[in-house]
C-alpha cells in the first residue's frame, strides 16, 4: 500500500512539474465551458419560448443541462484519457527509469496501481474544475444534487475504466505517440461499439454493445446506480490492470 | 555474498549469457570485464532481478533471484548503464523518492539522503533539476540512488562511461571508497579501470566465462615466462640481424628470440626467458661484449590489456573443454557469415 502511494505521488508531481497538467486543465475547462454555455443558452431560449407561447411544458435543469453536459463530457474523456496515460510506462521505458522501478523492492502490481491511481486523480482534478460551472445553476435554479453526484460518479468510473485500458497500452511501446494514438483508437472503438445495435439485433451485436462503454453510462446520467453498470466498469478496470501486470511480466521475460 | 551457477540467458536467436558460474565474497570489489555485447549487462540484470534467467541459479545475500526477488532487490543497489533519472525532478526530491521506494521513511530517510548527498558531493546541486545536471553529476546522482538504502551489494554497470578523464578519476575514487561497506560488482570494458579499482576480475566474452581470478594472479599468470625487449644497433656499418639473433638464442635460459623490428643499423628483439631465469644481465653483457650498442632493454611485462586480448581473442585455446566447434571464431581469411552464437550488442 505504501509503495502504491509513493509511486502515485511521484507520478502526480511529474504531471504538475511539467506543463502537462496545466495545459490539460486549460483545454478541458475551455471546452467544457463551451459545452456548458451552449446548453444553458439553449435551455434559456427554450424556456423563454415556452413562456411566450403560453405553454407550460416542464423544464428540468438536471434533464436538460446536466445530463447532456456530462454526456458531451464523454467526448472530452476519450480525447484526454490518451493524453494522460500515454506517458505512464512509455516514458519510463524510453528514459530507462523502468529499470529503477523494476529493480526496487516493489511489486509490479503496486507500480501499476500507483500509476493508474495518479492518472485517475489527475482526471478527477480536471473534473473538479468543471464543477465550478454548476455553481451558476445552483445560484439561479434548483438542480437535484444527488442525481448530479451520481452522474459524476458515472463519469469518474468511466474514466477509471478507460485509464486502465490506456495504462495497459502504454506498457506495449516505448513511443508515447504510438501509445497515445492506440489508446485513442481503443477508447473510440469502445465508445462506438454500441452503434451496431441500432440496425442489428443479433447476439454478437448485443455482446458488442455490452462491451461498449456508452450504454453503461446512461443509468448514471439518469441519476441511477445500476449494479450491472457498476460491475461493468469495475471489471473493465480490473481487466485493464490485470493485462498490464501480464504485459509488464512478459516484458521481463522477453527483454 | 553472490553466487552464480550455470547462469544462462537465451533469446530466440542468440545466447547472451551461456552457463556462467562465479562467486563473490563479502566486501570484495570485482571487475566484470568484457568487450561490448559480451553479456555483462545481461548478467547484471539477472542479478538485480530485472529479468529472470533462462536457466541456472543465482543468489544474492543468500536470497535466490527467482524465488525471492523482492528480498534480493532489497539488498542490492543498482546503477544501470544510463542513470535512471526522472529529469523533471530535483536532486533531493529524487533521492527522497528512491529512498522511499527502497523502504526508508521518516528521520532515517532524511539521514540517508543527507549522507549520500555528502558522500557523492551533491551539495551544490541539491535543488537543481536533474535534467539540467552535467553528465558527471548525473552519474553521481545515479551512484547516490544506488547506495541510498545502504545495500549489501552494489551493482554498477559501466559507472564511468561517458565521463571526462577528471570525472572518471573522481568516480573511481568514490567507488573505491565505497568498497569497505559494500560488495561491489562493476562492469567495464576499460582495462585500466579494473587494474586501478578492482581486486578480482571476471572476464566474459560472447556470453561465456573466460577467466576469473584476482588481478594480481592474472598478471602473474601471464608473466610466467619473462620477456625482455632490447634494441641493439651497430656502431658503424650494417647490422647483421639474423646472425645476432642466433647468438642471442645461445645465451643460457633464453628460450626464444623474435625480431620485432629491423632497420639497416639495428634491430629490436623480443627475448623470452624460461621461468626463474634472470637473463637481463647476461643479455646486456653479451651485447656490450659483442661490440654493439645497447639502446634499450626493458621487461615486456604483459599488461592486463594484453592478457585480456589474449583471453578473449583466442577463447577456444584458453577454454578448450567447454566450447563446441560451432562456437569457434571464423577463420580470419574467410569473409563468410559470423557464427550463430555471436552476441549482439
Amino acid at each position: 500500500m505504501r509503495s502504491i502511494w509513493i509511486i502515485c505521488r511521484r507520478e502526480l508531481s511529474s504531471y504538475f512539474a511539467s506543463p502537462i497538467a496545466w495545459l490539460l486543465l486549460t483545454m478541458y475547462s475551455l471546452i467544457f465551458g463551451y459545452f456548458f454555455w451552449n446548453l444553458v443558452t439553449y435551455f434559456l431560449q427554450n424556456s423563454m419560448e415556452m413562456q411566450m407561447m403560453g405553454r407550460n411544458m416542464p423544464m428540468n435543469i438536471n434533464e436538460q443541462i446536466i445530463r447532456p453536459l456530462l454526456g458531451n463530457n464523454a467526448f472530452l474523456e476519450i480525447l484526454f484519457v490518451p493524453l494522460i496515460t500515454m506517458r505512464l510506462f512509455a516514458e519510463e521505458k524510453r528514459n530507462g527509469t523502468i529499470e529503477l522501478l523494476a529493480t526496487s523492492p516493489v511489486r509490479d502490481v503496486e507500480i501499476i496501481i500507483g500509476k493508474w491511481l495518479a492518472a485517475l486523480l489527475l482526471y478527477c482534478w480536471l473534473l473538479f474544475f468543471t464543477g465550478l460551472n454548476f455553481l451558476f445553476l445552483f445560484r439561479y435554479g434548483h438542480p437535484d444534487v444527488k442525481s448530479m453526484l451520481v452522474a459524476y460518479l458515472g463519469v469518474v468510473l468511466q474514466a477509471a475504466a478507460l485509464l486502465a485500458v490506456g495504462t495497459f497500452i502504454s506498457t506495449l511501446t516505448r513511443n508515447q505517440i504510438i501509445a497515445g494514438a492506440c489508446t485513442f483508437a481503443a477508447c473510440l472503438m469502445l465508445w462506438v461499439f454500441s452503434w451496431v445495435t441500432s440496425y442489428n439485433a443479433s447476439t454478437w451485436a448485443t455482446v458488442l454493445s455490452y462491451i461498449s462503454v456508452l450504454p453503461h453510462s446512461e443509468s448514471f446520467g439518469r441519476g441511477v446506480i445500476e449494479i450491472k453498470d457498476f460491475v461493468y466498469y469495475v471489471s473493465v478496470i480490473f481487466l485493464g490492470l490485470f493485462f498490464t501486470t501480464r504485459s509488464l511480466e512478459s516484458l521481463r521475460w522477453r527483454s | 555474498m553472490i553466487t552464480v551457477e550455470d547462469l544462462t540467458k537465451r533469446y530466440p536467436r542468440t545466447t547472451a549469457v551461456d552457463h556462467i558460474s562465479f562467486s563473490v565474497d563479502k566486501g570484495q570489489i570485482v571487475g566484470f570485464l568484457g568487450p561490448n555485447g559480451a553479456g555483462k549487462t545481461t548478467t547484471m540484470r539477472m542479478l538485480t532481478c530485472f529479468f529472470p534467467p533462462t536457466a541456472g541459479k543465482a543468489t544474492v545475500a543468500g536470497f535466490d533471484v527467482l524465488e525471492q526477488p523482492l528480498e534480493v532487490r532489497r539488498h542490492i543497489g543498482y546503477l544501470p548503464e544510463s542513470p535512471p533519472l526522472y529529469l523533471e525532478m530535483e536532486t533531493i526530491e529524487y533521492l527522497r523518492f528512491v529512498g522511499q521506494l527502497k523502504g526508508l521513511a521518516g528521520t532515517e530517510l532524511e539521514k540517508r539522503v543527507a549522507y549520500v548527498i555528502d558522500r557523492c558531493a551533491l551539495g551544490d546541486v541539491k535543488t537543481k533539476l536533474l535534467g539540467k545536471l552535467s553528465k558527471g553529476y548525473r552519474q553521481r546522482v545515479g551512484l547516490a540512488q544506488a547506495i541510498i538504502h545502504n545495500p549489501d551489494v552494489l551493482i554498477l554497470d559501466e559507472p564511468t562511461s561517458g565521463l571526462d578523464p577528471r570525472q572518471i578519476n573522481e568516480a573511481r575514487e568514490l567507488i573505491r571508497s565505497l568498497a569497505g561497506d559494500h560488495t561491489i560488482i562493476l562492469s567495464t570494458h576499460i582495462l585500466p579501470e579494473v587494474e586501478q579499482t578492482c581486486e578480482q576480475v571476471i572476464i566474459i566474452n560472447k556470453g561465456k566465462l573466460v577467466a576469473t581470478d584476482s588481478v594480481a594472479n592474472l598478471q602473474a599468470r601471464a608473466r610466467g615466462a619473462e620477456s625482455v625487449l632490447i634494441e641493439v644497433a651497430a656502431r658503424t656499418g650494417d647490422f647483421p640481424a639474423a646472425q645476432v639473433q642466433q647468438q642471442l638464442e645461445r645465451i643460457g635460459g633464453i628460450s626464444r628470440v623474435l625480431v620485432k623490428e629491423q632497420f639497416t643499423r639495428g634491430a629490436v628483439y623480443e627475448l623470452e626467458a624460461s621461468k626463474g631465469h634472470m637473463v637481463r644481465g647476461d643479455i646486456a653483457r653479451f651485447v656490450v661484449n659483442g661490440g654493439w650498442e645497447l639502446n634499450e632493454l626493458r621487461p615486456a611485462a604483459m599488461s592486463l590489456e594484453e592478457i585480456f586480448l589474449q583471453l578473449t581473442g583466442t577463447e577456444a585455446v584458453v577454454e578448450p573443454t567447454s566450447s563446441e566447434p560451432a562456437n569457434l571464431p571464423p577463420p580470419p581469411s574467410g569473409g563468410g557469415e559470423p557464427p550463430a552464437s555471436e552476441a549482439h550488442a
